[in-house]
């Protein structure tokens, strides 16, 4: 396996890991707060079809995007309505929510554009476009030369190849998404928000004492959750489709939850565990690579079960444990 | 009381004359959907055809889960449609149940074999279109490398790959042929994200021709092939309109031939084993003035001619599904 080839992967790693991390986070978000969201799967559904299918009426992606974090939103606030206003049982509200979305994505598509439940393709201005960083090797450049870019690519040093291939020609999502980690590290961990929204998800009755409301910093985190699962969402139907296809999300939103589990709700844990589950999802499509590094083949489904099994072996408790924010999964009911 | 007797029992004489009047036929729809640019797309197009020419209406329900199945087969059968037409390979072990209860009805299956005297089971030779398909890819190729992509890892779908890769190696002995199943689960028909990611990861093993037959997830093979500037190839539908000038061509699989003779059939049709091939007009590949100017004469002499030869039998393509390997690919 030459160098090219190892870069090709942790390319792939990245784009597969994006959506992973952006609904990782989103989970976190919610989860430190005390409110399990299941639904992340159907709120990252809701948010392709709002932003693909804005995104083709009006031209913009941007418009587009900010469609799919509004659709997001708006689940959230359902799934805060029934979990924390109405005390209702969070998983459910959150399968219900998975539901709605996989169901009226396709209603409202095929009502819209009679595409069989899918929007129109993306061209031009409607589409999240790869940003090319100084001094890389990109599409203009292969325009210039009139060759294809793959072959400029190939001849560039290692160090221009990493660089060209890897750190640059992204869309803006993926630095959004790794900007993300940092951002809530700082937000959960070094902001009084912060410290009351995890206190939230520990102990509710403690912050309630102390005279802030507990029904208003879990409507928070659960509005912080939607945006995160919206740009997710938007990742996946104008940055890397050109439109939205019927359950495109394929089961992320789970994996993304196995993830946040793996990472025992932790950031930069959460960066890592989103970048292993890429990295195993990117090497699961090259099993060539794989047969080439350890000599004899793996078949392709025990890879793409990889991600499950490493989080029923966390689950366990055979390597550290996990354990969830203690209020979790709880409706705060105020003594009376 | 009476009254309300007289009214039921008159509302039960109409709607059986109704039911006994109306022997419109129906077709029902695989999960995947109505306008799924490609396969149970063309099973509508075709009753759509029917339509048109006859001025007719037919019945159509979507299936949108497996557990609806046998339910919407005994719905049908019991509202008196005639013949009842169903695509995809998921209906045959309930039209086995099924078919035997309702003996006057006549029914069609598309991509299954069910053996019972009431049943038209209709099978094409993927295998055949798919050769022709990749003889054009190994002559479009410059690489010498090209690549296939399926849906869900089912025998069915190996026979697409199985028939590629022995159009392609026909051409070109030396050739490459990169074949990636999306997954293993019904998910794989819907994943473009990942389609894309293959045709990506293919791009980058040297493929220059990718070959998509996995159902929406096509949509994202194409894509991502016509971002990266390959040539892509279609499937079941003619999908060259989706991206004109970097769809190499489509394999056609005539489903709407099968739903609108059925339909032309009517109640009573002739049943049992048919097998759509390249003789009979049931496969082929698209030529239209979106891809006119990526195929070469050449290119056209060449697959018309082994299409003639598949046809008369001079040339045969090994089928996957006969003997669950195959001479030119290994999965």
């Amino acid at each position: 396996m030459d160098f090219l080839t190892l870069v090709q992967v942790l390319d792939s790693t990245v784009r597969l890991a994006t959506p992973l991390l952006l609904a990782c986070l989103a989970g976190l978000f919610s989860e430190r707060a005390g409110i399990f969201d299941i639904g992340l799967e159907g709120k990252m559904l809701a948010a392709a079809f709002f932003s693909g299918a804005v995104a083709f009426v009006t031209g913009s992606v941007w418009i587009g995007l900010l469609a799919g974090i509004a659709s997001s939103m708006i689940l959230s606030g359902l799934h805060g309505l029934a979990s924390i206003t109405f005390r209702g049982n969070q998983l459910i509200s959150g399968v219900a929510i998975n539901f709605l979305a996989a169901g009226m994505t396709v209603l409202i598509a095929q009502s819209w554009f009679s595409q069989g439940g899918r929007t129109p393709s993306l061209i031009g201005n409607a589409r999240f476009e790869g940003i090319e960083l100084p001094f890389a090797i990109g599409p203009t450049d292969a325009q210039a030369a009139g060759r294809p870019l793959s072959e400029l690519i190939s001849e560039a040093g290692p160090v221009m190849q990493f660089y060209s291939e890897l750190i640059s020609g992204h869309s803006v999502l993926v630095y959004i998404a790794l900007l993300a980690v940092p951002a809530t590290w700082w937000i959960l961990f070094r902001t009084r928000f912060g410290l009351r929204l995890r206190a939230v998800g520990e102990n509710p009755a403690a912050v309630d004492t102390a005279g802030i409301s507990v029904v208003g910093l879990r409507f928070a985190a659960v509005g912080i959750c939607g945006v995160l699962c919206g740009i997710a969402g938007a990742y996946l139907a104008t940055a890397l489709q050109a439109g939205f296809v019927k359950d495109m999300t394929a089961g992320r939103g789970y994996i993304a939850l196995a993830a946040l589990i793996f990472a025992k709700w932790r950031p930069w844990y959460a960066l890592s565990a989103c970048l292993l589950f890429g990295l195993l999802q990117a090497l699961a499509l090259r099993s060539d690579v794989v047969e080439g590094i350890i000599g004899f083949p793996i078949p392709v489904q025990l890879l793409d079960s990889l991600p499950y099994i490493l989080t029923v072996v966390i689950l366990a408790g055979f390597v550290g444990k996990a354990i969830p924010p203690r209020a979790g999964g709880e409706p705060y009911v105020k003594e009376r | 009381m009476t009254l309300m007797q007289k009214l039921l029992g008159a509302a039960a004489g109409l709607a059986l004359t109704a039911g006994a009047a109306s022997a419109d036929p129906a077709l029902i729809f695989d999960l995947g959907g109505k306008f799924d640019k490609s396969f149970n797309e063309a099973a509508y197009n075709g009753a759509q055809r029917w339509v048109s020419e006859t001025g007719g209406s037919y019945r159509e329900i979507e299936m949108q889960s497996e557990a609806q199945r046998e339910q919407a087969l005994r719905r049908l059968a019991e509202s008196g449609s005639n013949p009842i037409v169903m695509t995809g390979f998921a209906f045959g072990d309930v039209l086995n149940v099924v078919a035997p209860d309702y003996p006057d009805t006549s029914f069609v299956i598309v991509d299954m074999v069910v053996d019972q005297p009431n049943v038209r089971s209709v099978v094409f030779n993927e295998h055949e279109g798919s050769y022709l398909v990749g003889m054009m890819a190994a002559m479009a190729s410059e690489s010498g490398t090209v690549g296939f992509i399926g849906g869900m890892d089912i025998p069915l779908i190996r026979k697409f790959a199985c028939g590629y890769a022995q159009g392609v190696k026909a051409v070109n002995g030396d050739a490459t042929v990169i074949a990636n199943m999306t997954g293993t689960t019904p998910a794989a028909w819907n994943d473009p994200v990942k389609g894309a990611e293959l045709t990506k990861a293919q791009i980058s093993q040297g493929a220059d021709v990718v070959y998509a037959a996995a159902g929406g997830t096509g949509v994202g093979v194409l894509q991502a092939a016509a971002d990266e500037d390959i040539l892509s190839i279609g499937v079941d539908s003619n999908q060259n309109y989706l991206h004109p000038g970097e769809v190499l061509t489509s394999m056609l699989k005539r489903v709407d031939n099968a739903v609108y003779e059925a339909f032309m059939d009517g109640p009573g049709l002739e049943t049992g084993f048919r097998v759509m091939g390249l003789s009979n007009g049931g496969v082929g590949y698209a030529l239209d003035e979106n891809n006119a100017a990526l195929v070469s004469d050449e290119m056209k002499a060449a697959v018309d001619a082994a299409a003639a030869e598949i046809a008369s039998g001079a040339l045969s393509v090994h089928d996957y599904m006969s003997d669950n390997s195959c001479p030119a690919l290994t999965f």
